[in-house]
C-alpha cells in the first residue's frame, strides 16, 4: 500500500463497485446508496450486470458492477468516469480500468490476485507489476482473508464466510466517506431478523472494514473521500428505482381512476422487475397474471379492460413485437390498454441486460394497417411515476391503447425522489354513457365524447346494454360489423383523429434548460435525459444559446413543438439508436436535424455529448449517424 | 331478475351469415336453448371468440360478445374472468383457431382450469379461408393446400384436452338437439374450464366428413352415449364395452350375454376417459356425452383466494410510497 494517500474532495464523485456476479456488488451498491441518501447528497446509480445469472467465476464477461454518482445537485447521470473503483478480482479490474477517471482511486482485493484468477482475466502478468496501473492511486487490501478473520467466531463455512466480504468492503468505503455504519446495520437487522448468525457475521465484517480504515489512517495510508452536500428543495424524499416508481405510478393511476388494475406479463429481461414489484402490491387492487406467452399477456390485459379493469401488459422489445396484433385489436375495439416497453439492445435477443432506446419506431409505426396510438416516454427513475399516471390517463380518457416507453437503465437505476402527494393529481375520468331523455341508451353505445372521440366504456354485466365488438370493422354509428367503403374511410379517419385529439389534452412542450430560442436545441426523449441535461449545463458555462428540450409525448407531438424548434439555428438529436426520433421529427415537423447516435448498450456520457456539440458549433460536424463505438466498451 | 327468458331472447338482431345448411345454425339453436334452460341472464353472459366461421358466433347471441383475434380467445377470456369472475363466459373456437394457431392458449386455459366454457367446433377443415386441411384433418385429406392428400397426423381434441389437465371434457354433434343440449347444460354447470368438442358439418368444404357415425343408418352402431354410473352400451343396448387387459383398451362384447363384463362409465376416471376419447369408428364407436368430469378449484377461485385483498383497494399510494426509509429536507 502506498504510504502517502491522497484525499479526494470534489463537487461530486463517481464510485464503482465491481466483482463476480456472486460477490454481492449490487447489494453493496444499494446499501451504499441508502447511506448516501441520508448523508444529504444527490445521487444517480447504474447497475451494470451480465446476462448470465452466475457466469463462470473470475471471468471478464461475468463481471457485475454498480456505479453511483453522488454529491451536490443536480446529479442526473451515474457519471462518465469513476473516481473510485472497488475491484474484487483481476477480471473486475481489467474490465473497468478503461472507464476510470485520471488519478482514480482503486481499492483492490489482492486475495483475488491469484495466478489462476489473473489467467482467467486474461492477464499474463500481474498488472500491479507491469506499470499499467501507474497514475492511479492504489489501496491494496487482502479483503477475503480479513473478512474470514472477522467472521471466524461465527463458525460459518468458508464459502458463507467469504460471502461477507461485500460488507467488509462496504465498511471500508463508508469510513473513507467519513460515515458510520448505523444505517446499514439497521438494514441487516431487518433483512436477517430470523438468521442471527448471518446477520451478526455481516455486521462483524462491516465493522471490521470500517475499523480497518481507521487503523490504516493512523499510518496515513488511507484516503478520505468527500463531496459537497446537495441543496434539495424542501420536502420528503426517498430513493427510488425506476421499476419501483413505475409500479407506484400504476397503483396511483388505479387509485385516481378508482378501478382495479390487472397486470399481465410474461417474464423477460429487463421488464420483470416491474412484475415482481406489482406482485407485492395487491392491496392497491392490483392483480397479476403471469401469462403463457407475450401474446396471451396482451390479450388477457385486453380482456381485463373489456371487463372494466385497467389492463396493463409489460415486456421488452422482442415480447412487444409479439403483442402487435393484439394491440391492433385494442385499437379496433377501442379499449384502454397500457403497453409498457422496457427497451433493451436488439434486434432479436440482442443485449438483454443492456440499454437502448430503439423501439420508438415499433411504438409509433410498428403495426399492420393505419393503426395510430399515443406514445409516452419516461425520462428518469422517479419520472416513471408520473409517466405511468399520464399513460393510463390517456388510455382511459381516449379509450385507446397507449405505449409507455422505458428502458433497462431506467428500470434498475435509482435516484432521490421528492415524493408527491396524491392530492396533487386530478382524478382519471372515462367516457360514460350519458343518459339522454327520450333516447334509448343502447342506441348511444357508440356516441362519442366530442372532445376525446372516445366511446363510452360499457362493461359486460351492465343490464340492458348488451353489444358485440371485435376486430372486424364496425359501423361508425351502431358498432355493428360493416364492410361499407365510406364507413371504413370514416373509421380510419376517426382512429387517426382520436390520437390527434390527445394533443388537446397534453401540455405545450417546455424547455428543460436554457432559453426558448437560440443557437442549439438538444432534443431528447427517454433515459438520455440526465446526460443531455448535464451536457447542456456544462456547455452553458462557455457557450451561449444552448437549450435542452426533452419530450415526454412522442405521439402525438405537442402542438407547439415545431414552432419551438424552428426558433433554434440547429437542432441536435442525441439518441441511443440509429436515429428514430430524428426520423419522427422529420416526418411530422419537416425539420432539418443533426443526429448523434450511439448504439453500444451503454448510456451516453456527458463528455461525449459536450464534445459533439462543440464540434457542431465549430461548424465541422454534421450528423454522426454511424454508431460511435470508439472508446466505448459494450 | 325479470321473467324467464326464452331461446328467442338470446337471439340477436344481427343477420346470420353462415353458409345455408351449415352445422353452425344447429349449434346456435342448441346454445340459445341451453342458455334459456339454465336460466342465464343476457347481461352476465359473454361470448368470446377467435377467428374463423365458428368465431362469428358472438354476433348472433343477444349477450355481450367479443370477436377477438385468431387463436387468442382463451387468453382474452382469462383476463375478463379475472376482472369479473361473476360473468358467465363462453369461448367459441374451431379446430384451426383452437388447436393450430391458438393451441398454446387452449393448453393453458385448460390446465389453469379457468371458469369458462369452451365450445370447439370441429369440422376438420379451414372453412373461412376456403378449405385448406386443418390440424384435425385425417391423413389423405385433399384440399387446395394438399392437392395429393395431407400426410400429417391429426390431433385428437379430447385427448389433447385430457393431456392438458382439463377437468371437464364432453362431446356432441351439431344436429343432435337432445345430446348436444344435455352436454351444453352440463358444461354450464361445471365450475372450472369445460371443454366441449362439437362435430360440426362444413357443408361447403368438408361435407359429411362425420357421416360415417353421424348418419342415421350408422348412428346406433357407431356412437356410444356415455353416462356416469351407467353401463357403456350401444347399438340399442345390444353391445357394450369391456376392458381388454391384453391391449389396455376396450373391446366390444355382447351386452346381454356378457353383461357382467360391460364397463360402467366413471366420469372421474382419467384412464377410462383416455380410452373413450381415443376410440375411432368403424372399429369402435365414437363416444359422446360427458366423458370426463373431475371438479377442481378454478383459476379464478385460486386467484382470489390468494390475493391479499380479493382485488379490493385497501392501501393508499401516499402510504405505499413511504414504506421505505425516507428523509426530510427543509
Amino acid at each position: 500500500m502506498d504510504s502517502a494517500s491522497q484525499d479526494i474532495q470534489s463537487e461530486s464523485i463517481v464510485v464503482r463497485f465491481a466483482g463476480d456476479s456472486g460477490d454481492g456488488v449490487q447489494l453493496m451498491g444499494t446499501q451504499f446508496v441508502a447511506s448516501t441518501a441520508l448523508s444529504g447528497r444527490d445521487f444517480a446509480t447504474f447497475p451494470d450486470y451480465p446476462a448470465e445469472i452466475r457466469a463462470p467465476v473470475g471471468t471478464t464477461f461475468g463481471v457485475s458492477a454498480y456505479q453511483i454518482n453522488l454529491g451536490a445537485r443536480p446529479i442526473t447521470t451515474a457519471g462518465d468516469a469513476p473516481k473510485v473503483l472497488v475491484a474484487f478480482n483481476p477480471a473486475a479490474l481489467k474490465v473497468n480500468i478503461p472507464l476510470l477517471d485520471e488519478g482514480a482511486l482503486i481499492v483492490l482485493n489482492i486475495d483475488g490476485f491469484t495466478e489462476r484468477n489473473l489467467a482467467k482475466a486474461g492477464y499474463s502478468k500481474d498488472p500491479r507489476e507491469t506499470g499499467e496501473l501507474n497514475g492511479f492511486q492504489l489501496v491494496e487490501v487482502d479483503l477475503t482473508h480479513l473478512t474470514l478473520e472477522a467472521v471466524k467466531s461465527f463458525g460459518l463455512s468458508k464459502s458463507d464466510a467469504g460471502r461477507c466480504k461485500n460488507f467488509w468492503a462496504l465498511g471500508l468505503v463508508q469510513w473513507m466517506f467519513g460515515r458510520d455504519v448505523e444505517v446499514i446495520e439497521g438494514w441487516l437487522e431487518k433483512k436477517f431478523a430470523k438468521d442471527e448468525v448471518i446477520r451478526e457475521a455481516n455486521r462483524a465484517a462491516l465493522h471490521a472494514g470500517h475499523a480497518y480504515g481507521e487503523t490504516a489512517e493512523l499510518a496515513a495510508a488511507m484516503p478520505h473521500l468527500g463531496t459537497d452536500v446537495a441543496k434539495f428543495d424542501p420536502g420528503e424524499y426517498r430513493g427510488v428505482r425506476g421499476a419501483e416508481a413505475l409500479a407506484l405510478g400504476l397503483a396511483a393511476a388505479a387509485e385516481l381512476a378508482d378501478r382495479r388494475l390487472v397486470f399481465c406479463s410474461y417474464p423477460i429481461t429487463p421488464a420483470s422487475p416491474l412484475l415482481h414489484q406489482l406482485a407485492r402490491m395487491g392491496e392497491h387492487g392490483i392483480g397479476i397474471f403471469q401469462a403463457e406467452d407475450e401474446i396471451a399477456a396482451a390479450c388477457a390485459a385486453i380482456g381485463a379492460s373489456y371487463g372494466g379493469a385497467i389492463g396493463v401488459t409489460s415486456s421488452s422489445g422482442p415480447g412487444v413485437a409479439l403483442k402487435t396484433e393484439a394491440i391492433g385489436l385494442a385499437i379496433s375495439a377501442e379499449l384502454p390498454l397500457l403497453i409498457i416497453n422496457s427497451q433493451r439492445g436488439g434486434p432479436s435477443t440482442g443485449l438483454p441486460t443492456k440499454t437502448e432506446q430503439s423501439d420508438l419506431y415499433l411504438a409509433v409505426y410498428g403495426r399492420n394497417a393505419d393503426a395510430p396510438i399515443p406514445v409516452v416516454a419516461a425520462r428518469s427513475p422517479s419520472d416513471c411515476f408520473e409517466a405511468a399516471i399520464e399513460a393510463v390517463r390517456i388510455a382511459l380518457r381516449h379509450m385507446t391503447p397507449v405505449f409507455l416507453l422505458t428502458d433497462g437503465y431506467l428500470a434498475n437505476a435509482a435516484e432521490p425522489w421528492r415524493m408527491p402527494s396524491m392530492s396533487q393529481f386530478a382524478p382519471i375520468k372515462t367516457a360514460q354513457l350519458a343518459p339522454v331523455a327520450g333516447e334509448e341508451p343502447r342506441a348511444r353505445l357508440f356516441n362519442r365524447d366530442p372532445a376525446t372521440l372516445a366511446r363510452p366504456w360499457v362493461v359486460p354485466g351492465t343490464p340492458g346494454l348488451m353489444y358485440r365488438i371485435g376486430g372486424l370493422e364496425k359501423d361508425i354509428r351502431t358498432g355493428n360489423i360493416s364492410y361499407d367503403a365510406d364507413n371504413h374511410q370514416a373509421m380510419t379517419r376517426l382512429r387517426a383523429d382520436k390520437v390527434e385529439r390527445v394533443r388537446d389534452f397534453i401540455p405545450d412542450q417546455a424547455v428543460e434548460l436554457g432559453s426558448d430560442k437560440g443557437r442549439v436545441a438538444m432534443v431528447g426523449w427517454g433515459s438520455t435525459y440526465g446526460a443531455i441535461y448535464q451536457a447542456v449545463r456544462q456547455l452553458q458555462r462557455t457557450e451561449s444559446g444552448i437549450s435542452h428540450i426533452h419530450l415526454r409525448y412522442l405521439s402525438p407531438l405537442p402542438r407547439n413543438l415545431g414552432e419551438l424548434l424552428a426558433r433554434f439555428d440547429r437542432v441536435i438529436v442525441p439518441e441511443m439508436n440509429n436515429g428514430q426520433l430524428a426520423t419522427l421529427l422529420r416526418d411530422k415537423l419537416g425539420l432539418e436535424l443533426i443526429q448523434h447516435n450511439k448504439v453500444s448498450g451503454q448510456p451516453f456520457q456527458v463528455r461525449e455529448l459536450v464534445a459533439f456539440v462543440k464540434k457542431v458549433l465549430a461548424g465541422n460536424q454534421m450528423s454522426n449517424v454511424v454508431p460511435m463505438v470508439q472508446g466505448e466498451r459494450s | 331478475m325479470s321473467a324467464v327468458l326464452t331461446p328467442k331472447d338470446f337471439t340477436s338482431e344481427q343477420e346470420v351469415r353462415w353458409c345455408p345448411g351449415c352445422g353452425d345454425y344447429a349449434i346456435l339453436k342448441a346454445v340459445t336453448r341451453a342458455l334459456a334452460d339454465v336460466g342465464a341472464t343476457r347481461e352476465n353472459t359473454v361470448f368470446v371468440s377467435g377467428i374463423g366461421c365458428s368465431s362469428r358466433f358472438p354476433y348472433y347471441i343477444e349477450s355481450y360478445g367479443f370477436h377477438t383475434i385468431h387463436g387468442r380467445a382463451p387468453a382474452v377470456a382469462t383476463g375478463l374472468k379475472l376482472a369479473n369472475p361473476d360473468l358467465d363466459i363462453w369461448v367459441v373456437t374451431g379446430d384451426g383457431d383452437g388447436l393450430s394457431i391458438g393451441g398454446n392458449h387452449l393448453l393453458h386455459v385448460l390446465r389453469r382450469n379457468v371458469g369458462v366454457k369452451i365450445l370447439l367446433f370441429n369440422n376438420e377443415v379451414y372453412g373461412l379461408t376456403k378449405g385448406q386441411y386443418s390440424p384435425t384433418s385425417r391423413p389423405g385429406t385433399r384440399s387446395p393446400s394438399s392437392p395429393v392428400g395431407s400426410f400429417e397426423s391429426p390431433v385428437s381434441p379430447g385427448e389433447f384436452a385430457l393431456g392438458a389437465g382439463a377437468t371437464f371434457i364432453a362431446r356432441g354433434i351439431d344436429v343432435d338437439k337432445a345430446g348436444l343440449g344435455a352436454v351444453l347444460e352440463a358444461a354450464h354447470g361445471h365450475s372450472g374450464a369445460s371443454f366441449v368438442e362439437i362435430f360440426q358439418n362444413c357443408i361447403v368444404y368438408n361435407e359429411d366428413v362425420f357421416e360415417s357415425f353421424v348418419g342415421k343408418e350408422h348412428a346406433a352402431e357407431r356412437q356410444i352415449r356415455v353416462e356416469h354410473g351407467k353401463p357403456l352400451v350401444f347399438a340399442d343396448g345390444a353391445r357394450g364395452l369391456a376392458f381388454d387387459s391384453a391391449t389396455f383398451s376396450v373391446q366390444i362384447v355382447d351386452a346381454v350375454a356378457q353383461a357382467d363384463r360391460v364397463l360402467v362409465h366413471d366420469e372421474t376416471n382419467a384412464t377410462l376417459a383416455r380410452i373413450l376419447l381415443s376410440m375411432k369408428e368403424p372399429a369402435l364407436p365414437v363416444a359422446l356425452g360427458v366423458i370426463y368430469r373431475k371438479p377442481a378449484p378454478s383459476f379464478e377461485q385460486g386467484f382470489y383466494a390468494n390475493h391479499p385483498t380479493k382485488m379490493k383497494r385497501t392501501g393508499s399510494v401516499d402510504a405505499a410510497m413511504r414504506k421505505t426509509s425516507t428523509w426530510w429536507v427543509g
